[in-house]
Parts: structure tokens; C-alpha cells; sequence
């Protein structure tokens, strides 16, 4: 099959339907997964397809489902657990953090848990406050998983099965504003790694460094700056844990600068990780102060006007760009 | 408000690059204080303000090459405020963007402050760690990056203005090939030589130096230098300048002294006010301005004003030079090597100390009859070294 058009949510489902069918372990569950067809329908007319035994509705309640996905790793299966916003997934900290990521350590290596956990993430939609945060780096904090954010529709494409062949725990982010977008889709199933971060666009005065969501703000900051004689690197994390910092090293000693930008709050953000490796790994290679940009410190708001206001939008991330390359905005 | 501008450092010289200023803004400065180090192909330069005042802005940064007449700087004189300099500034910018058609390069923005006395100077990691590559002091480069930091680039800029040894031999080998071909091209050389004793000169040097320690004592150059200063006191079409077409005298009488260059090349300095100088000083004087000359320390007076050129090619050179004037300029004198031969004084054969001095001089200013008489004048200067010892307070 040839180049075709597809958008990030058809993708993800063409993933789906595909460890579906290449493995009968395989099997999915959550809420509203298979009546409805999926809160954001990824999974839409999966149960006429697969039917009620692997497309399976949970009740409302994450502590239980994400507890019996993790069961069901532990017993052989290849479990899909999708939650509806990473807001709600808090309640399953307590299987992930402390099941999931801690029983390879704590058997001795004798058992792991090859789950796959999906949630939406981010702002953009004015869904307000319960249902808008970008907690990512909760989750990228913990040993013993692995944490995925793909920002394109090849990424949304190729990275389900890889994280279903990993024996341990994958914990996938998909930004909800991601999932409309549309574009080109070169091969039918596009092999991508789970391990390395991606260079989206070369450039040389300034490294942007960012993930998920952000990824299309980032290349529309980046189309305006070449507009004005600053040519921005783009860099996609992709892998939140563990964190591929040979790429962004050799960026850094490309660029001399580094603007990171993440839609989590700045205090203890992934932006702050970034920003400290790179200084551990490379400060003589630094020619400014790291910068970064991200969401403003408050419960992202309901209001599109003040929702728009917290959140990193292309010009913030212009005018943050244009300080650090030492011009004016 | 003083305008200061880069000054021409030398008839061959139509650019230079500014390496570091030597006075920040709010710097009080002296007639003849050395403000700036510019860098030209034969040496890096000390440039002189040849106005009292204070400074107010620095307009380049170091590592801008210029043409000369480009605006460097701006002062207040006594009385004036920086606002009535702003004013002036951005009237006379507005009158010369207006008059000319392509004006010289300027930074838009006043340069960056620079951080407070005691303060550490901001450097980036990567400019530092450049800077120690490249063995260049941080605290000589100018920040342009926030808050006046130093970054890579202003490292790179510093680099990139201080060129490498090997580059400046070719570029002083260029400037003389440029100078002595537009000298042959366009002046029309006459020569004359005449055979000078030096009896009387060796012997007051004797004596002069019997009490002498081998630094304090005096040499026969200065000696040599001073003759033919006296000499131009009598005839001034030989000290000055040939330019639009016509001969300009020099006002006072700077002798240019051709320095041979260890890395290859050639340099004339002046010595300045020659006439008016005694014989000591002029010996400390010539000794300091050839040891400067050689580590590329000179000030920029010393290399635009000679208003005529002494070549002496000294002990182990030979009997007699044919020398090329440097132009502007009108007129070269030449000394070759001190030798001994059999002279006839009064009827008798003596040895006798002996240099051939020789003139060229360009014909469109002055004539082989006056070229003769200023040379036989130089002759008989020499024979009265007492005299030459002596300041002038002549013209």
C-alpha cells in the first residue's frame, strides 16, 4: 500500500486492529471502549469486529481495571488498558506505580507485567480543569516503566506493537488534541522504535526540545522563526522514560541553545529534567542560560480566551525563542 | 561633542579593524591618551585621541573592520550633557546618511553595558571554553549576548580579528608590494650619493661615551638622523607629502626610520620633532621607537606623520642604497655601512671612517642642484657632531 491520507486517530486504531489480529493475547479494556467505540473512538467498531470477550467495557473504576490489566499481564496475556484522561488516571497510581512498575524488581526478575496503558492528555478543548492536565512527567519519574508520547501519525501508527513486545510496562500518552490531525501516512504500517527521540527539523541557532502536543506549536513557532533568520532544531522526545539524551546532546553541541517546550506545569516539569541533564551532560557546550517554555501555573482553565492564555502557544514559544538567540521580538 | 574617527595610520592604509578599546564611556581622556588598538596590516596600533574630553559611547565593537573616517566614538567636551550629545549625534549621522551614499558601518543599537566595576564578567560555558582554546583573554572581548554576557560568537568575532603571524607577513608583504609599486609607478626617482667622513663624528662619539655604560651610550644613527633634519630646515621641498598633484610641506620635521621586521618586512615609524631634540634623547628615543617597531607596539602618530625616510642599513650592510621613496612622501635619505678607507685631508692619506649617504627624491617637487646641496649640507652637518648634539630652535 501506498502513501495515503489518514489523520492520528485512524492510525492509532489501524495499530490497534492490527495487535488484534497478529495476537490473540492481545485484548482491550476500559471505559467505553467497546459499545460506544472509545471517548476519543479509536476503538470504534472494534467490538462488532473483535467482539465482547477482547473489547471489553469496564465499570468506572480505574483502581479496579488498571489492577485487572495488570493481572492479566502477569498471566500471559497482552493486555490494552485504555483511561480516559491521564486527570483520571491518578486513581490507578496505586497499581501502576506501586504494582506494575515494581514487580520485576521485587520477584527477582521471575515475573514481569506486559501491559500497555493508553490515556489521553493535554489541554485545547476547553474541557477545564478535571479533564485538561498534562501529568506526563508523573509517570516519566518512575523506574520500572516506559513512557511514550507519539506526536505524529507514523508514531501513533508504529508504536503499539512495540510497546506490546515490551516486557514490561508501557505507559502511552496521546494528546487529545492530536487526535484530528490529518496528513500523509507513507506505508501501511510504518516501523518505528520505542527508544530514541527524533529530529523533526535541522537547524542551527537554537535547539527547541519538546513532545507530544506541543509538537505542531513547536513546528509552526519554527516556520515563523525561519521567517525572520532563526533557524530553530526541532526535537521530538517521543520516549518521556527513559530519556534519549544522546540526541539531544548532539543537538546541543550543534546549537549551543536550548528552549524546551512542555505543556505540563514548569516546577518540576519534564522541561526542568531536560534542562538539568543537559546542563549535567553538556554545560560547556552551553552558550545561554537553558529556557524553557511551559503552561501557566494554574488549573487550566475553562474560558478558550484564558485557556489559550496558560497554555505554550506558538508566540510564546517565538518570543522565547528570539530572547535566547539573542534578538529582539 | 568630539567626533572621534579612525585615523588614516599611514598613506597605504584605507581600512583597519578595530581590536579593543582602551577607555569605556564616562572616562575622562587627555590630549594624546591612547584610546583604541587598531589593527592594520603591518601592526596592531595604538590609537591616540588628540582631544580633551570625556568619552560618552563607543560606537564599534572590537573586531569591526572599518574605512578610515568611520566614526569610532563620541565625547563630551567640558560643559556639554549627554543629551545635547545625543542631539549632535543624530544630527550629524542624519547629515552624513544623507551626504553619503554608502555609509560606513555602524551598529544600530549603543553597544551593551558593560558589567560593574568588580563584577563578574558573564561568560558562557561554550565561550569560555572556546576562548581557552583559542588562548584568548575573556576579559579583552566585548559581550554582546543578554545583559552584556560574553557568548561564542563574540568569542569567534575576537579570533577572527586577530590574525595569525603568518597571515600578517603576507599582509605587510602586500602593503610594501602595494606602496613601493605605486612609488616606482608614479614618482619619478632622481638619485644622488656622496661620500661623507666621519672623523669628527666617531671621535665626539668616542669621548661622549668614555664614561658611558654600554646601555647609556650613544650611537652614530642618531647622530645621522639629526643631520639630515637640519639639513631639511634649509631645504623644506624635501620634508612633506606629494598629493592631488601637488607638493604639501610637512609641518615639523618627522623622520620615518625603516625597521626591518624580524618576521620579515618592513616598518618606518617617525620620530617626531626631530630638530628640537638633543642628541641623548634622540639616541633613547630612536632605541625605544625600534624595539616597539619590532614587538608591534607602536602608536598611531608614529606611523601616519613621517614627513620623510631614513634608511640605514648599518654594520653589516654595504657601502651604498638606492632607496625608494614611501609614498606620500617626497624624499628618502640613505646610509649605508661605516667602512675605513684611505682619505686625503689637506695633502696628506689618512685612514678615515667613511659613509656613503644618498638621496632619492622625486623630480616633480625638487631638482638634482637642490637634492645636491641638501645632501652636501648633510655632509657638512656631520662634521660639526658638537652642533647636532645641541637642540635646534630653528624653523
Amino acid at each position: 500500500m501506498s502513501a495515503h491520507a489518514t489523520s492520528y486517530r485512524d492510525a492509532l486504531r489501524e495499530a490497534h486492529r492490527e495487535a488484534l489480529r497478529r495476537d490473540p493475547r492481545v485484548f482491550l479494556m476500559g471505559e467505553d471502549v467497546g459499545k460506544y467505540g472509545g471517548s476519543y473512538a479509536v476503538t470504534k467498531g472494534f467490538f462488532e469486529e473483535f467482539g465482547p470477550e477482547r473489547i471489553r467495557d469496564t465499570p468506572l473504576s480505574e483502581l479496579a481495571f488498571v489492577g485487572t490489566g495488570i493481572g492479566a499481564a502477569l498471566g500471559g496475556l497482552r493486555p490494552i488498558v485504555e483511561i480516559m484522561t491521564v486527570n483520571f488516571s491518578l486513581l490507578a497510581l496505586d497499581q501502576i506505580v506501586n504494582t506494575a512498575a515494581t514487580v520485576r524488581h521485587m520477584s527477582g526478575g521471575q515475573f514481569s507485567v506486559p501491559v500497555v496503558i493508553r490515556m489521553a492528555s493535554g489541554a485545547g478543548r476547553q474541557l477545564a480543569a478535571q479533564h485538561s492536565h498534562s501529568l506526563e512527567v508523573w509517570y516519566a519519574h518512575i523506574p520500572g516503566i516506559r513512557v511514550l508520547a507519539p506526536a505524529t501519525i507514523a508514531d501513533a501508527r508504529g508504536m503499539l506493537w512495540p510497546a506490546l513486545e515490551d516486557p514490561d510496562p508501557v505507559v502511552m500518552f496521546e494528546h487529545a488534541q492530536l487526535y484530528n490531525l490529518e496528513g500523509e501516512l507513507s506505508e501501511a504500517a510504518p516501523v518505528v522504535d520505542i527508544e530514541r527521540a527524533a529530529v523533526r527539523r535541522a537547524g542551527k541557532d537554537l535547539t527547541i526540545v519538546t513532545y507530544g502536543g506541543s509538537l505542531p506549536r513547536v513546528n509552526e513557532a519554527a516556520a515563523a522563526l525561519a521567517g525572520q533568520g532563526v533557524e530553530a532544531e526541532v526535537i521530538d522526545l517521543r520516549v518521556l522514560r527513559p530519556l534519549d539524551w544522546d540526541t539531544l546532546v548532539a543537538s546541543l553541541r550543534k546549537t549551543h541553545r536550548v528552549l524546551v517546550v512542555d505543556e505540563g506545569w514548569r516546577t518540576c516539569s519534564l522541561a526542568a529534567e531536560i534542562m538539568a541533564g543537559l546542563a549535567e551532560r553538556a554545560f560547556f557546550e552551553l552558550d545561554a542560560p537553558p529556557a524553557r517554555v511551559c503552561s501557566e501555573e494554574v488549573p487550566i482553565p475553562y474560558a478558550k480566551h484564558l485557556e489559550d492564555a496558560a497554555l505554550p502557544m506558538p508566540p510564546k514559544i517565538v518570543a522565547g525563542a528570539l530572547a535566547l538567540a539573542g534578538r529582539q521580538a | 561633542m568630539i567626533a572621534f574617527r579612525l585615523p588614516s595610520l599611514g598613506a597605504d592604509m584605507d581600512k583597519g579593524t578595530l581590536l579593543e578599546w582602551l577607555v569605556r564611556p564616562g572616562d575622562a581622556v587627555k590630549k594624546g591618551d591612547v584610546v583604541a588598538i587598531v589593527d592594520t596590516t603591518k601592526a596592531a596600533i595604538d590609537v591616540e585621541c588628540w582631544h580633551d574630553g570625556v568619552v560618552d559611547t563607543l560606537l564599534l565593537e572590537p573586531g569591526t573592520e572599518i574605512p578610515v573616517g568611520t566614526l569610532m566614538a563620541v565625547l563630551r567636551e567640558s560643559g556639554e550633557t549627554a543629551e545635547q550629545v545625543k542631539a549632535q549625534l543624530a544630527a550629524l549621522r542624519a547629515s552624513e546618511q544623507a551626504t553619503v551614499a554608502a555609509p560606513a558601518p555602524v551598529p544600530a543599537a549603543p553597544p551593551a553595558a558593560l558589567p560593574a566595576e568588580g563584577a563578574r564578567a558573564a561568560v558562557s560555558p561554550a565561550a569560555r571554553k572556546r576562548a581557552a582554546e583559542l588562548q584568548i583573554d575573556v576579559a579583552a572581548v566585548r559581550g554582546t549576548g543578554p545583559g552584556g554576557a560574553i557568548t561564542l560568537a563574540d568569542v569567534e568575532a575576537v579570533a577572527q580579528a586577530k590574525p595569525a603571524p603568518a597571515g600578517r607577513a603576507d599582509a605587510m608583504r602586500q602593503t610594501i608590494a602595494a606602496a613601493m609599486s605605486r612609488s616606482k609607478r608614479e614618482i619619478p626617482h632622481y638619485y644622488l650619493g656622496e661620500d661623507v667622513p666621519l672623523t669628527a663624528a666617531t671621535a665626539y662619539l668616542a669621548e661622549q661615551n668614555a664614561g658611558r655604560s654600554v646601555t647609556e651610550r650613544l650611537l652614530l644613527a642618531p647622530l645621522l638622523v639629526q643631520a639630515v633634519a637640519r639639513a631639511l630646515q634649509r631645504y623644506p621641498e624635501l620634508n612633506g607629502f606629494f598629493r592631488d598633484g601637488a607638493f604639501v610641506a610637512g609641518t615639523g620635521i618627522h623622520i620615518g626610520v625603516a625597521v626591518a621586521v624580524r618576521t620579515g618586512g618592513l616598518i618606518a615609524p617617525a620620530l617626531i620633532d626631530v630638530p628640537r631634540k638633543d642628541l641623548q634623547t634622540l639616541n633613547r628615543e630612536l632605541l625605544d621607537l625600534v624595539q616597539r617597531a619590532r614587538a608591534a607596539s607602536l602608536k598611531a602618530s608614529e606611523l601616519a606623520e613621517p614627513t620623510i625616510t631614513v634608511t640605514n642599513l648599518g654594520d653589516r650592510g654595504v657601502r651604498s642604497v638606492f632607496p625608494i621613496i614611501y609614498p606620500p612622501q617626497v624624499a628618502i635619505v640613505g646610509f649605508g655601512r661605516v667602512v675605513e678607507v684611505p682619505w686625503v685631508f689637506d695633502g696628506v692619506v689618512r685612514a678615515t671612517p667613511l659613509v656613503t649617504a644618498s638621496l632619492g627624491a622625486d623630480h616633480r617637487v625638487s631638482d638634482g642642484h637642490r637634492g645636491a646641496l641638501f645632501l652636501a649640507t648633510v655632509r657638512d652637518l656631520l662634521q660639526r657632531p658638537d652642533e647636532l648634539a645641541r637642540p635646534s630652535d630653528g624653523p
